[in-house]
Protein backbone atom coordinates (compact mmCIF):
# COMPACT_ATOMS: atom_id res chain seq x y z
CA UNK A 1 0.00 0.00 0.00
CA UNK A 2 1.47 3.33 -0.98
CA UNK A 3 1.53 6.27 1.43
CA UNK A 4 -0.86 8.16 -0.81
CA UNK A 5 -3.38 5.35 -0.59
CA UNK A 6 -3.01 5.24 3.19
CA UNK A 7 -3.67 8.96 3.40
CA UNK A 8 -6.68 8.60 1.14
CA UNK A 9 -8.06 5.82 3.32
CA UNK A 10 -7.58 7.94 6.44
CA UNK A 11 -9.32 10.86 4.78
CA UNK A 12 -12.16 8.63 3.65
CA UNK A 13 -12.64 7.28 7.15
CA UNK A 14 -12.64 10.70 8.80
CA UNK A 15 -15.09 12.10 6.25
CA UNK A 16 -17.49 9.21 6.65
CA UNK A 17 -17.32 9.47 10.47
CA UNK A 18 -17.99 13.22 10.38
CA UNK A 19 -20.79 12.69 7.88
CA UNK A 20 -22.39 10.05 10.13
CA UNK A 21 -22.11 12.28 13.18
CA UNK A 22 -23.74 15.09 11.23
CA UNK A 23 -26.52 12.75 10.13
CA UNK A 24 -27.02 11.61 13.73
CA UNK A 25 -27.24 15.23 14.92
CA UNK A 26 -29.77 16.11 12.22
CA UNK A 27 -31.71 13.00 13.13
CA UNK A 28 -31.72 14.08 16.80
CA UNK A 29 -32.95 17.53 15.81
CA UNK A 30 -35.75 15.99 13.70
CA UNK A 31 -36.70 13.74 16.61
CA UNK A 32 -37.02 16.72 18.94
CA UNK A 33 -38.90 18.74 16.31
CA UNK A 34 -41.39 15.94 15.67
CA UNK A 35 -41.90 15.12 19.36
CA UNK A 36 -45.27 16.85 19.34
CA UNK A 37 -47.10 13.64 18.47
CA UNK A 38 -45.23 11.60 21.05
CA UNK A 39 -46.23 14.03 23.79
CA UNK A 40 -49.75 14.72 22.55
CA UNK A 41 -50.65 11.07 21.98
CA UNK A 42 -48.92 10.16 25.20
CA UNK A 43 -50.10 6.54 25.19
CA UNK A 44 -47.52 5.89 22.45
CA UNK A 45 -44.79 7.01 24.86
CA UNK A 46 -46.46 5.14 27.73
CA UNK A 47 -46.18 1.91 25.75
CA UNK A 48 -42.48 2.49 25.25
CA UNK A 49 -41.97 3.38 28.92
CA UNK A 50 -43.53 0.03 29.66
CA UNK A 51 -41.13 -1.79 27.35
CA UNK A 52 -37.97 0.10 28.29
CA UNK A 53 -38.65 1.06 31.90
CA UNK A 54 -41.00 -1.42 33.53
CA UNK A 55 -39.44 -4.48 31.93
CA UNK A 56 -35.95 -3.31 33.03
CA UNK A 57 -37.09 -3.12 36.66
CA UNK A 58 -35.99 -6.61 37.69
CA UNK A 59 -32.44 -6.37 36.35
CA UNK A 60 -32.02 -2.85 37.80
CA UNK A 61 -33.34 -3.77 41.25
CA UNK A 62 -31.35 -6.99 41.56
CA UNK A 63 -28.11 -5.44 40.26
CA UNK A 64 -28.57 -2.45 42.58
CA UNK A 65 -29.01 -4.70 45.56
CA UNK A 66 -25.91 -6.74 44.77
CA UNK A 67 -23.74 -3.72 43.95
CA UNK A 68 -24.76 -2.17 47.28
CA UNK A 69 -24.00 -5.40 49.17
CA UNK A 70 -20.56 -5.69 47.56
CA UNK A 71 -19.87 -2.04 48.39
CA UNK A 72 -20.83 -2.80 51.98
CA UNK A 73 -18.47 -5.76 52.23
CA UNK A 74 -15.51 -4.16 50.48
CA UNK A 75 -16.00 -0.75 52.07
CA UNK A 76 -16.13 -2.25 55.53
CA UNK A 77 -12.97 -4.25 54.87
CA UNK A 78 -11.03 -1.07 54.03
CA UNK A 79 -12.64 1.30 56.52
CA UNK A 80 -12.21 -0.90 59.59
CA UNK A 81 -8.42 -0.78 59.11
CA UNK A 82 -8.63 2.92 59.91
CA UNK A 83 -11.12 2.40 62.68
CA UNK A 84 -13.86 4.32 60.90
CA UNK A 85 -16.30 1.60 59.94
CA UNK A 86 -19.19 3.96 60.85
CA UNK A 87 -18.34 5.90 57.70
CA UNK A 88 -19.58 2.91 55.69
CA UNK A 89 -22.92 4.67 55.16
CA UNK A 90 -21.19 7.67 53.59
CA UNK A 91 -19.09 5.49 51.33
CA UNK A 92 -22.02 3.41 50.11
CA UNK A 93 -24.42 6.31 49.65
CA UNK A 94 -22.04 8.77 48.01
CA UNK A 95 -20.54 6.32 45.58
CA UNK A 96 -24.00 5.07 44.60
CA UNK A 97 -25.79 8.39 44.34
CA UNK A 98 -23.00 10.24 42.56
CA UNK A 99 -21.49 7.65 40.26
CA UNK A 100 -22.51 4.01 40.38
CA UNK A 101 -26.28 4.58 40.36
CA UNK A 102 -26.46 6.66 37.18
CA UNK A 103 -23.56 4.93 35.38
CA UNK A 104 -24.28 1.27 36.07
CA UNK A 105 -28.02 1.75 35.61
CA UNK A 106 -27.33 3.44 32.26
CA UNK A 107 -25.00 0.63 31.17
CA UNK A 108 -27.64 -1.95 32.06
CA UNK A 109 -30.28 0.16 30.38
CA UNK A 110 -28.19 0.35 27.21
CA UNK A 111 -27.79 -3.40 27.01
CA UNK A 112 -31.31 -4.26 28.16
CA UNK A 113 -33.43 -1.61 26.43
CA UNK A 114 -31.15 0.18 23.94
CA UNK A 115 -30.33 -3.01 22.06
CA UNK A 116 -34.03 -3.94 21.91
CA UNK A 117 -34.94 -0.51 20.50
CA UNK A 118 -32.27 -0.75 17.82
CA UNK A 119 -33.28 -4.26 16.84
CA UNK A 120 -36.96 -3.29 16.69
CA UNK A 121 -36.47 -0.21 14.55
CA UNK A 122 -33.88 -1.99 12.39
CA UNK A 123 -36.30 -4.85 11.73
CA UNK A 124 -39.07 -2.38 10.98
CA UNK A 125 -36.76 -0.88 8.40
CA UNK A 126 -35.72 -4.28 7.02
CA UNK A 127 -39.35 -5.37 6.62
CA UNK A 128 -40.15 -1.99 5.05
CA UNK A 129 -42.66 -1.01 7.72
CA UNK A 130 -41.06 2.43 7.93
CA UNK A 131 -41.46 2.94 4.18
CA UNK A 132 -45.04 1.73 4.43
CA UNK A 133 -45.72 4.36 7.08
CA UNK A 134 -44.28 7.05 4.86
CA UNK A 135 -46.55 5.83 2.05
CA UNK A 136 -49.52 6.33 4.37
CA UNK A 137 -48.26 9.86 5.14
CA UNK A 138 -47.36 8.89 8.68
CA UNK A 139 -44.03 10.33 9.72
CA UNK A 140 -42.03 7.38 11.11
CA UNK A 141 -39.84 9.70 13.18
CA UNK A 142 -42.88 11.14 14.93
CA UNK A 143 -44.69 7.79 15.22
CA UNK A 144 -41.85 5.35 15.96
CA UNK A 145 -38.66 7.19 16.92
CA UNK A 146 -39.76 10.09 19.13
CA UNK A 147 -41.85 8.00 21.62
CA UNK A 148 -38.91 5.62 22.11
CA UNK A 149 -36.52 8.50 22.64
CA UNK A 150 -38.69 10.23 25.24
CA UNK A 151 -39.45 6.96 26.98
CA UNK A 152 -35.71 6.53 27.54
CA UNK A 153 -35.27 10.06 28.84
CA UNK A 154 -38.18 9.61 31.29
CA UNK A 155 -37.32 6.07 32.44
CA UNK A 156 -33.61 6.51 33.04
CA UNK A 157 -33.69 8.88 36.09
CA UNK A 158 -36.35 6.70 37.74
CA UNK A 159 -34.31 3.55 37.12
CA UNK A 160 -31.14 5.21 38.44
CA UNK A 161 -32.96 6.40 41.58
CA UNK A 162 -34.28 2.87 42.12
CA UNK A 163 -30.79 1.46 41.59
CA UNK A 164 -29.28 3.85 44.17
CA UNK A 165 -32.06 3.24 46.69
CA UNK A 166 -31.72 -0.52 46.32
CA UNK A 167 -27.94 -0.20 46.61
CA UNK A 168 -28.18 1.80 49.84
CA UNK A 169 -30.57 -0.83 51.15
CA UNK A 170 -28.10 -3.58 50.14
CA UNK A 171 -25.28 -1.75 51.88
CA UNK A 172 -27.47 -1.43 54.96
CA UNK A 173 -28.29 -5.16 54.87
CA UNK A 174 -24.63 -6.19 54.73
CA UNK A 175 -23.14 -3.39 56.84
CA UNK A 176 -25.66 -3.17 59.64
CA UNK A 177 -27.52 -6.49 59.66
CA UNK A 178 -24.71 -8.85 58.69
CA UNK A 179 -21.48 -7.24 59.91
CA UNK A 180 -22.95 -5.20 62.73
CA UNK A 181 -21.98 -1.57 62.08
CA UNK A 182 -23.95 0.67 64.41
CA UNK A 183 -27.28 1.45 62.76
CA UNK A 184 -27.64 4.98 64.12
CA UNK A 185 -24.26 6.21 62.99
CA UNK A 186 -24.64 4.43 59.65
CA UNK A 187 -27.71 6.51 58.78
CA UNK A 188 -26.81 9.76 60.54
CA UNK A 189 -23.30 10.00 59.08
CA UNK A 190 -24.80 9.26 55.68
CA UNK A 191 -27.37 12.02 56.09
CA UNK A 192 -24.74 14.48 57.25
CA UNK A 193 -22.52 13.82 54.24
CA UNK A 194 -25.02 13.49 51.38
CA UNK A 195 -26.35 16.81 50.16
CA UNK A 196 -29.68 16.86 48.35
CA UNK A 197 -28.82 19.41 45.70
CA UNK A 198 -25.12 18.67 45.30
CA UNK A 199 -25.28 14.91 45.25
CA UNK A 200 -28.78 13.58 44.64
CA UNK A 201 -29.98 16.17 42.12
CA UNK A 202 -26.70 15.99 40.21
CA UNK A 203 -27.14 12.22 40.05
CA UNK A 204 -30.65 12.71 38.65
CA UNK A 205 -29.39 15.19 36.04
CA UNK A 206 -26.61 12.78 35.10
CA UNK A 207 -29.00 9.90 34.61
CA UNK A 208 -31.36 12.01 32.47
CA UNK A 209 -28.41 12.94 30.26
CA UNK A 210 -27.38 9.29 30.02
CA UNK A 211 -30.96 8.34 29.18
CA UNK A 212 -30.99 10.85 26.32
CA UNK A 213 -27.60 9.62 25.06
CA UNK A 214 -28.55 5.94 25.14
CA UNK A 215 -31.94 6.42 23.49
CA UNK A 216 -30.49 8.74 20.87
CA UNK A 217 -27.80 6.23 19.91
CA UNK A 218 -30.29 3.35 19.99
CA UNK A 219 -32.91 4.96 17.75
CA UNK A 220 -30.28 6.34 15.40
CA UNK A 221 -28.49 3.02 14.97
CA UNK A 222 -31.81 1.30 14.34
CA UNK A 223 -32.89 3.89 11.79
CA UNK A 224 -29.49 3.83 10.10
CA UNK A 225 -29.10 0.03 10.08
CA UNK A 226 -28.54 -1.83 6.82
CA UNK A 227 -31.93 -3.43 6.09
CA UNK A 228 -30.62 -6.98 6.30
CA UNK A 229 -30.39 -9.55 9.09
CA UNK A 230 -26.66 -8.97 9.31
CA UNK A 231 -27.08 -5.19 9.26
CA UNK A 232 -29.55 -5.27 12.15
CA UNK A 233 -27.31 -7.52 14.22
CA UNK A 234 -24.34 -5.23 13.60
CA UNK A 235 -26.37 -2.15 14.45
CA UNK A 236 -27.46 -3.75 17.74
CA UNK A 237 -23.85 -4.48 18.66
CA UNK A 238 -22.85 -0.94 17.73
CA UNK A 239 -25.59 0.46 19.96
CA UNK A 240 -24.32 -1.36 23.04
CA UNK A 241 -20.64 -0.57 22.39
CA UNK A 242 -21.11 3.06 21.40
CA UNK A 243 -23.56 3.92 24.14
CA UNK A 244 -21.42 2.26 26.84
CA UNK A 245 -18.40 4.27 25.74
CA UNK A 246 -20.48 7.43 25.42
CA UNK A 247 -21.90 6.96 28.93
CA UNK A 248 -18.46 6.61 30.49
CA UNK A 249 -17.06 9.58 28.58
CA UNK A 250 -20.07 11.76 29.40
CA UNK A 251 -19.81 10.69 33.03
CA UNK A 252 -16.25 11.94 33.20
CA UNK A 253 -17.20 15.29 31.68
CA UNK A 254 -20.26 15.73 33.91
CA UNK A 255 -18.35 14.74 37.05
CA UNK A 256 -15.58 17.19 36.18
CA UNK A 257 -18.16 19.97 35.97
CA UNK A 258 -20.36 18.98 38.90
CA UNK A 259 -18.01 17.83 41.63
CA UNK A 260 -14.93 19.92 40.92
CA UNK A 261 -13.26 21.02 44.10
CA UNK A 262 -15.60 19.24 46.48
CA UNK B 1 -51.14 -6.15 26.13
CA UNK B 2 -53.99 -3.69 26.35
CA UNK B 3 -53.70 -0.05 27.14
CA UNK B 4 -55.17 -0.19 30.63
CA UNK B 5 -52.66 -2.78 31.80
CA UNK B 6 -49.79 -0.78 30.33
CA UNK B 7 -51.06 2.38 32.04
CA UNK B 8 -51.23 0.49 35.32
CA UNK B 9 -47.69 -0.84 35.04
CA UNK B 10 -46.24 2.49 33.96
CA UNK B 11 -48.06 4.16 36.85
CA UNK B 12 -46.61 1.62 39.23
CA UNK B 13 -43.13 2.14 37.74
CA UNK B 14 -43.28 5.93 38.05
CA UNK B 15 -44.66 5.68 41.59
CA UNK B 16 -41.89 3.43 42.89
CA UNK B 17 -39.31 5.50 40.99
CA UNK B 18 -40.49 8.65 42.74
CA UNK B 19 -40.65 6.77 46.04
CA UNK B 20 -36.99 5.78 45.57
CA UNK B 21 -36.11 9.42 44.92
CA UNK B 22 -38.02 10.46 48.02
CA UNK B 23 -36.20 7.81 50.03
CA UNK B 24 -32.88 9.15 48.75
CA UNK B 25 -33.88 12.72 49.57
CA UNK B 26 -35.20 12.13 53.07
CA UNK B 27 -33.37 9.09 54.39
CA UNK B 28 -30.03 9.23 52.57
CA UNK B 29 -29.74 12.98 51.97
CA UNK B 30 -30.20 15.80 54.43
CA UNK B 31 -33.22 17.50 52.93
CA UNK B 32 -35.27 17.01 56.07
CA UNK B 33 -32.98 18.00 58.93
CA UNK B 34 -30.15 20.44 58.43
CA UNK B 35 -31.68 22.68 55.82
CA UNK B 36 -31.27 26.06 57.47
CA UNK B 37 -34.24 28.28 56.67
CA UNK B 38 -33.99 32.07 56.96
CA UNK B 39 -30.44 33.22 57.63
CA UNK B 40 -28.43 36.31 58.37
CA UNK B 41 -24.73 36.83 57.59
CA UNK B 42 -21.95 37.57 60.02
CA UNK B 43 -18.26 37.70 59.28
CA UNK B 44 -15.07 36.77 61.07
CA UNK B 45 -11.37 37.26 60.32
CA UNK B 46 -9.01 34.36 60.91
CA UNK B 47 -5.20 34.37 60.66
CA UNK B 48 -5.30 30.84 59.30
CA UNK B 49 -8.36 28.84 58.32
CA UNK B 50 -6.52 25.54 57.82
CA UNK B 51 -8.70 23.26 55.73
CA UNK B 52 -12.04 25.03 56.28
CA UNK B 53 -14.32 24.74 53.26
CA UNK B 54 -17.40 26.52 51.98
CA UNK B 55 -20.61 24.90 53.34
CA UNK B 56 -18.79 23.62 56.41
CA UNK B 57 -21.05 23.69 59.47
CA UNK B 58 -21.08 26.42 62.12
CA UNK B 59 -21.77 24.85 65.50
CA UNK B 60 -22.59 26.19 68.91
CA UNK B 61 -22.51 23.70 71.77
CA UNK B 62 -22.22 21.00 69.11
CA UNK B 63 -25.48 21.92 67.39
CA UNK B 64 -25.41 23.11 63.78
CA UNK B 65 -26.61 26.74 63.75
CA UNK B 66 -25.42 27.77 60.30
CA UNK B 67 -23.04 27.21 57.41
CA UNK B 68 -19.94 28.87 56.00
CA UNK B 69 -21.07 30.95 53.05
CA UNK B 70 -17.93 32.46 51.54
CA UNK B 71 -14.20 32.48 52.21
CA UNK B 72 -12.09 35.35 50.87
CA UNK B 73 -8.57 36.63 51.35
CA UNK B 74 -8.59 40.04 53.01
CA UNK B 75 -5.63 41.79 51.32
CA UNK B 76 -5.61 44.72 53.79
CA UNK B 77 -5.08 42.62 56.89
CA UNK B 78 -3.50 39.57 55.26
CA UNK B 79 -6.15 37.42 56.89
CA UNK B 80 -8.96 35.16 55.75
CA UNK B 81 -12.42 36.74 55.81
CA UNK B 82 -15.07 34.09 56.40
CA UNK B 83 -18.74 34.99 56.07
CA UNK B 84 -21.25 32.68 57.75
CA UNK B 85 -24.96 32.20 57.19
CA UNK B 86 -26.54 31.84 60.61
CA UNK B 87 -30.08 30.63 61.26
CA UNK B 88 -32.40 33.57 62.02
CA UNK B 89 -33.77 31.82 65.10
CA UNK B 90 -30.46 32.10 66.92
CA UNK B 91 -28.82 35.28 68.21
CA UNK B 92 -25.31 35.43 69.64
CA UNK B 93 -23.70 38.00 71.98
CA UNK B 94 -21.20 40.42 70.45
CA UNK B 95 -18.22 38.96 72.30
CA UNK B 96 -18.85 35.42 71.03
CA UNK B 97 -15.60 33.61 70.36
CA UNK B 98 -15.27 31.92 66.92
CA UNK B 99 -12.79 29.05 66.72
CA UNK B 100 -11.95 26.65 63.94
CA UNK B 101 -12.20 23.13 65.28
CA UNK B 102 -11.72 19.69 63.83
CA UNK B 103 -14.22 16.91 64.35
CA UNK B 104 -12.19 13.93 65.44
CA UNK B 105 -8.44 13.95 64.98
CA UNK B 106 -8.42 14.07 61.18
CA UNK B 107 -12.05 14.85 60.39
CA UNK B 108 -13.58 17.82 58.62
CA UNK B 109 -13.17 21.31 60.02
CA UNK B 110 -15.98 23.47 61.33
CA UNK B 111 -16.45 26.78 63.09
CA UNK B 112 -17.39 26.58 66.74
CA UNK B 113 -19.05 29.45 68.64
CA UNK B 114 -18.20 29.88 72.29
CA UNK B 115 -20.84 32.23 73.60
CA UNK B 116 -19.75 35.30 75.58
CA UNK B 117 -21.65 37.45 78.07
CA UNK B 118 -22.26 40.69 76.21
CA UNK B 119 -25.88 41.87 76.49
CA UNK B 120 -25.75 43.21 72.92
CA UNK B 121 -26.29 40.73 70.12
CA UNK B 122 -24.38 40.36 66.84
CA UNK B 123 -26.20 42.03 63.95
CA UNK B 124 -26.28 41.01 60.30
CA UNK B 125 -23.10 41.97 58.45
CA UNK B 126 -21.08 42.55 61.61
CA UNK B 127 -17.49 41.30 61.94
CA UNK B 128 -16.71 39.16 64.97
CA UNK B 129 -13.87 40.52 67.10
CA UNK B 130 -12.57 37.42 68.83
CA UNK B 131 -11.40 34.51 66.73
CA UNK B 132 -8.96 31.67 67.01
CA UNK B 133 -7.23 30.15 64.01
CA UNK B 134 -7.20 26.54 62.99
CA UNK B 135 -4.65 24.30 64.62
CA UNK B 136 -2.18 23.16 62.01
CA UNK B 137 -0.90 19.72 62.86
CA UNK B 138 2.57 20.29 61.39
CA UNK B 139 3.06 23.40 63.53
CA UNK B 140 2.06 21.54 66.67
CA UNK B 141 4.43 18.70 65.90
CA UNK B 142 7.35 21.01 65.10
CA UNK B 143 6.70 22.98 68.29
CA UNK B 144 6.73 19.76 70.26
CA UNK B 145 9.96 18.66 68.58
CA UNK B 146 11.68 22.00 69.32
CA UNK B 147 10.62 21.87 72.96
CA UNK B 148 11.90 18.34 73.21
CA UNK B 149 15.23 19.33 71.66
CA UNK B 150 15.53 22.32 74.02
CA UNK B 151 14.86 20.06 77.02
CA UNK B 152 17.55 17.63 75.91
CA UNK B 153 19.98 20.55 75.52
CA UNK B 154 19.18 21.68 79.06
CA UNK B 155 19.85 18.26 80.55
CA UNK B 156 23.38 18.06 79.15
Amino acid sequence: MTPVELLRQLGNRVTSRVWRLGFASRFMLMTVLYSGTALKRFHLTMREIYFTGVLSLIIILVSGLFVGMVLGLQGYDTLQRYGSSEALGILVALSLVRELGPVVAALLFASRAGSAITAEIGLMKATEQLSAMEMMAVNPIARVVAPRFWAGVISMPLLAALFSAMGVFGGYLVGVQLIGVDEGSFWSQMQAAVDFRQDIMNGVIKSAVFGAIVSWIAVFEGYDADPTAEGVSRATTRTVVTSSLAILAADFVLTAFMFRGI
Amino acid sequence: MNRAAIDLWVGFFVAIGLAALLFLALKVGNLSSTDVGETYAIQARFDNIGGLKVRAPVKSAGVVVGRVGEIRFDAENYAALVSMQIDKRYQFPRDTFATINTSGLLGEQYIGFEVGGDPEMLKAGEVMKKTQSAMVLEKLISQFMFNKAAEDEGKK
